[in-house]
């Protein structure tokens, strides 16, 4: 995934883990889609999770600890999603769209 | 690869085409889970995120038809706006990284799965249990939010 330039380093999985968190951030703030927005949460978690494993590789005595906390990740990753999915389907069945801006009382 | 999947995931219009290249910037992020020597997390991300999590995103996709046919109009301020926001946090964290020098340890070490398992049923147990105990009321939440009751 790395071209050759790069070399294997810490710094270069933070780079490409900010890129993606970014994209993520700017995903959350620009779309208006409920599922797009979930799509852009993934990327922020999976970025989380990048940063999580570089550490755990070139900073960490215990080559565990890393892991661990990147299955927790998915796990609530996994939960959210479903969540909100089911969110989202009773939205549409209530309301005919999952455009947010159209999402304004609580009480619905 | 990633990155490009990734701007795609977030840029493109149609949301099915949204979920798609999802796949392919998780399928990335596995490869770079390989490289840094998680093999069984490589594995669990295409499993669970690939295999679970976007199928779900595709799913409900597929059963709410407007979504899936009508493309959404764009707010050019809007963009422009969370552009500018995500732009200054890409060059302030960049910044960052380039200005700190980090600390390598070792890069040998443990990373096999007997000794995550170990890890899972001894030190962080009780994490784990909690972490099933959610996914068990994330799934019974769902399923309450959909059931009959609530639903018009």
């Amino acid at each position: 995934m790395t071209p050759a330039i790069f070399s294997q380093s810490l710094q270069t999985y933070l780079l490409v883990s900010t890129a993606m968190f970014s994209i993520g951030i700017f995903g959350l703030l620009a779309r208006r889609n409920l599922v797009a927005i979930l799509i852009s949460l993934e990327l922020i978690l999976n970025s989380a999770s990048i940063n999580f494993l570089a550490f755990n590789k070139f900073s960490m005595p215990n080559k565990v600890a890393g892991q661990v906390f990147v299955v927790f990740i998915i796990a609530l990753a996994a939960a959210e999603v479903c969540i909100a999915l089911s969110l989202v389907l009773l939205l549409y069945r209530k309301k005919d769209s999952i455009n947010i801006e159209e999402v304004k009382e609580l009480k619905g | 690869m990633t990155l490009g999947a990734a701007l795609m995931a977030v840029w493109l219009k149609n949301v099915f085409y949204n979920a798609l290249s999802l796949i392919v910037c998780l399928f990335g992020v596995a490869c770079l889970f390989i490289y840094l020597n998680s093999e069984f997390l490589a594995i669990i991300e295409v499993i669970v995120y690939i295999g679970a999590i976007s199928i779900a995103i595709i799913f409900a996709i597929m059963l709410s038809r407007p979504m899936f046919q009508k493309n959404e109009s764009r707010n050019l301020g809007k963009i422009l706006r969370s552009l500018l926001i995500a732009g200054f946090l890409f060059i302030g964290i960049t910044r960052t990284l380039r200005a700190t020098q980090w600390p390598v340890v070792s890069v040998e070490g443990d990373y096999s799965m007997k000794a995550m398992g170990r890890a899972f049923l001894t030190t962080s147990l009780l994490p784990f249990e909690v972490v099933s105990l959610v996914l068990l009321v994330a799934i019974v939440g769902a399923l309450f939010i959909l059931s009959g009751k609530n639903a018009k």
